[in-house]
């Protein structure tokens, strides 16, 4: 399954280049939002049971599994801390993001 | 309902409707209001007894009306609505959304004086006060032309060039609710005329769209200059769609203006809608007893004809303006437009505005053989205010 | 976890604050929904956070309305979408509280009346955030906003939340629920349970939100779910008719302690806070006796 991308994008410099009207193409990212964090979540894999609770629960989806291991989209994680909050076996930790 | 042109006697408003039957809307959402219901009631008729293949939606309020038609346009399918006064200034949000998104929406408004005080009757307040909302605007004279303009509307609306919303509009009750009689093109020669909508600028399953998005001061300005230049475009597309209408089905109005006696007429009547029809009669009387009197059919108000206003300015000597409104403390809105119309084509000509037919006031030969004597005495120096009010009942102390 | 759930993402790189509990409630709905959903939200948080040109987070079919008529654009893209043909769809919309119990409910009434075949879903945290935590008709008693100040003389709002899902109901509608993100299977559940109804449906979602509300970021489940515990908030359905609690609690959690951990109540009294029990107590009276 893809995964959300963020696209490179030249603003335009020509009338032919803008959006027409107020339309746009959805599904267009050219930014995260990683730098929004002060503390990030990091995943022991050896707690994790896949419950997937907190990929339930995340606001901005970045939890996500592969094969058997539970996977951040840090480009995109906020920090919000639900994910360490919510999950019942301590396997996540919000950890002072390091500048 | 397939019959060669068939020939009926309707009022405006029934014109109207079968003008928008012709040209196969997808929804209607439709709120009503006088004296605008006589459209939507018909129309409901017609989805009832089949001959109009669509969804009648009955809205709760006109800014739902508008906020319907533009969720119809989004996917790609032709709405209509109509309204008037009151309705129109309720969906005022709607009308700048609806340009701003480029959605290709025909509405037929019934022109009523607006509140307060109350009033039903006709005058054209409420539409000159949304020239600015970016929609299309054309002023018909007849229920012909109201029927013809319905199925026009559409063609213009949605040509590729211009993707813009368009407002057709009838003098409250001296068209809306007389009678005449009316051609009705065949269904199948409208078809031929006006194919169905196509378009991009909607919601694809394919390729997802997001619309009516933000964008900030880094490109809103470029999005306003390309709205601007597509309303300006449309002036090639309104004539052209004129011309194709009238050798496909007899009746060509002249595109964006359409001139009457006025080549060499030294005094020009600039006026719209119904009076039109009064202002010729009056200037046959005056040209048989020996005054150059001419009368200018303003139609589109939005875009407005600048350069055509100029050449036929260059050989008149006064020209009156006739504005069913009043901008309160400044001028009628029609001559505002005029005046910077004829100054950008470097014309110097001494212009007058005669504000008048407020709240569905009549206005009569009388009224208008007395506006080109006014015109005739500014040009032999009996000087008079550039804006007045005619047609008063009490006295008023100018 | 729903096994109709989509593993995709269909709202995804938006700006909306950490820990946004309306946030959370947009990306679950479309994920139950799945592809081909077409979704329309008026100005709020969740229209202000996802379509910054040229960053657009909603990866399908999407619009922003004009404020008063999140529903009435809803209904005409429904029927758009019918004439044009379009097959295996659902028309959702997303409305704060304050653009469905003030300026949108004219237009939900309209919906509701005309039974359009749309899911409304009010994600409510209870105040004008989007535009700086204004009061709203369904901001609670007691808490503070930038427009019901809590001070000297006022202890922030006085008025009680409008009964959005009764107003509903009195419409006659086919299907309603409310919800929290605080139990979000159960909030997906109904979804899908709406997405069935070939008629207008409505889904009340409780919300939280850190920046208004005045919490930690990652308390937003948490809350969310001890709002419904301690009775301030109550999941139920209404269907065709009858009005159903899909929880009671035997037993209610401590509203005290639940409105000490927001800021926006911080300032109540004792004496205000027992009132506040006092209503709650009254309205779980009167649902427990009339509905199911």
């Amino acid at each position: 399954m893809s995964r959300p991308i963020i696209k490179p994008y030249m603003m335009p410099r020509t009338m032919q280049e803008i959006p027409f009207g107020a339309t746009f193409e959805s599904g267009h990212l050219v930014e995260g939002n990683a730098g929004w964090r002060t503390f990030k979540p990091e995943v022991d894999q050896e707690k994790c049971t896949l419950c997937l609770t907190c990929y339930l629960v995340c606001p901005d989806g970045v939890i996500f599994k592969k094969g058997d291991q539970l996977c951040i989209d840090y480009d995109f994680c906020k920090g919000c801390g639900i994910c360490a909050h919510e999950c019942k076996f301590d396997a996540i930790k919000m950890v002072k993001e390091e500048i | 309902m397939s019959a060669a042109e068939q020939h009926v006697f309707v009022s405006g408003d029934e014109a109207v409707a079968m003008g928008v039957r012709l040209a196969r809307p997808d929804v209607i959402s439709a709120y009503p209001i006088t004296p605008q219901t006589v459209v939507v009631e018909r129309l409901s008729e017609y989805v009832e007894d089949g001959s109009l293949h669509c969804q009648f939606m009955h809205v709760e309020s006109e800014h739902s009306a508008m906020s319907a038609a533009m969720g119809v346009s989004a996917t790609g399918a032709r709405a209509f609505t109509a309204t008037s006064s009151q309705g129109l200034l309720h969906m005022c949000e709607g009308l700048h959304y609806a340009s701003g998104s480029r959605f290709p929406i025909v509405m037929m408004n019934a022109n009523r004086a607006t509140a307060a005080p109350w009033n039903i009757y006709g005058d054209q307040r409420d539409s000159l006060s949304m020239l600015d909302c970016g929609w299309i605007q054309v002023y018909v004279e007849d229920a012909q032309e109201a029927c013809d303009m319905m199925i026009q509307g559409y063609r213009v609306a949605e040509d590729p060039a211009v993707l813009t919303p368009f407002m057709i509009n009838l003098d409250g009750f001296v068209l809306t609710h007389t009678y005449e009689l009316v051609s009705l093109p065949s269904q199948e020669e409208v078809d031929e005329f006006l194919p169905p909508l196509e378009t991009e600028n909607k919601m694809d399953p394919l390729s997802p769209k997001s619309l009516c998005i933000t964008i900030g001061p880094g490109l809103d300005q470029e999005i306003k200059y390309q709205q601007h230049q597509a309303m300006m475009q449309a002036e090639e597309v309104i004539e052209r769609v004129d011309r194709e209408f009238g050798d496909r089905f007899g009746r060509y109005y002249g595109g964006m203006l359409e001139a009457y006696q006025c080549e060499d007429a030294e005094f020009i009547l600039v006026a719209t809608g119904t009076t039109v029809g009064t202002a010729r009669t009056v200037v046959d009387a005056l040209r048989s007893e020996g005054v150059s009197a001419g009368v200018l059919k303003l139609r589109y108000l939005r875009p407005f004809p600048v350069k055509q206003l100029g050449e036929y300015a260059r050989k008149a000597n006064v020209i009156g303006v006739l504005d069913r409104d009043i901008s309160f403390g400044m001028e009628g809105t029609i001559f505002t437009n005029v005046n910077s119309a004829l100054s950008r084509c470097g014309s110097a000509l001494e212009t007058m505005n005669f504000i008048g037919g407020l709240g569905g006031r009549d206005i009569s030969k009388q009224d208008l053989t007395d506006i080109f004597q006014k015109m005739q005495d500014q040009a032999t120096g009996k000087k008079q205010p550039h804006v007045q009010f005619f047609g008063m009942e009490c006295e008023t102390n100018e | 976890m729903s096994k109709n759930l989509s593993n995709k993402e269909y709202f995804y790189g938006h700006k909306a604050c950490p820990g946004c509990g309306g946030s959370l409630a947009v990306r679950l709905a479309l994920k139950a929904l799945g592809d081909n959903t077409l979704t329309v939200l008026p100005a709020n948080c969740m229209s202000a956070v996802s379509f910054i040109y040229p960053q657009m987070a909603f990866t399908g079919n999407a619009m922003i309305s004009p404020f008063a008529s999140t529903a009435s654009m809803l209904s005409g893209v429904a029927a758009g979408a019918k004439a044009r043909g379009m097959e295996d769809y659902h028309v959702i919309g997303f409305a704060g509280d304050g653009g469905t119990a003030d300026i949108g409910l004219q237009a939900l009434s309209g919906a509701i009346d005309r039974n359009d075949p749309v899911i409304y879903v009010c994600y409510d945290n209870e105040a004008y955030m989007n535009t700086g935590i204004q009061k709203s008709g369904l901001t609670p008693v007691g808490a503070t906003t930038t427009t019901s100040p809590a001070g000297k003389n006022e202890s922030g709002e006085i008025r009680p939340k409008k009964s959005m899902f009764e107003i509903v109901a009195a419409h006659n509608i086919e299907y309603a629920a409310t919800c929290s993100v605080g139990y979000p299977r159960d909030y997906i559940k109904k979804i899908e349970k709406a997405s069935r109804v070939k008629g207008a449906t409505y889904i009340h979602v409780y919300a939280p939100c850190p920046t208004g509300w005045g919490h930690p970021t990652d308390q937003t489940i948490a809350l969310a779910k001890e709002a419904v515990d301690c009775g301030l908030w109550y999941l139920a359905e209404y269907e065709k008719g009858d009005f159903k609690l899909n929880k009671r609690p035997k037993k209610f959690a401590d509203v005290g302690g639940h409105l000490k951990k927001q800021a926006r109540f911080r300032h109540l009294s004792d004496r205000e806070i027992q009132d506040i029990e006092q209503h709650r107590d009254a309205r779980w009276e009167t649902m427990t006796s009339k509905w199911n």
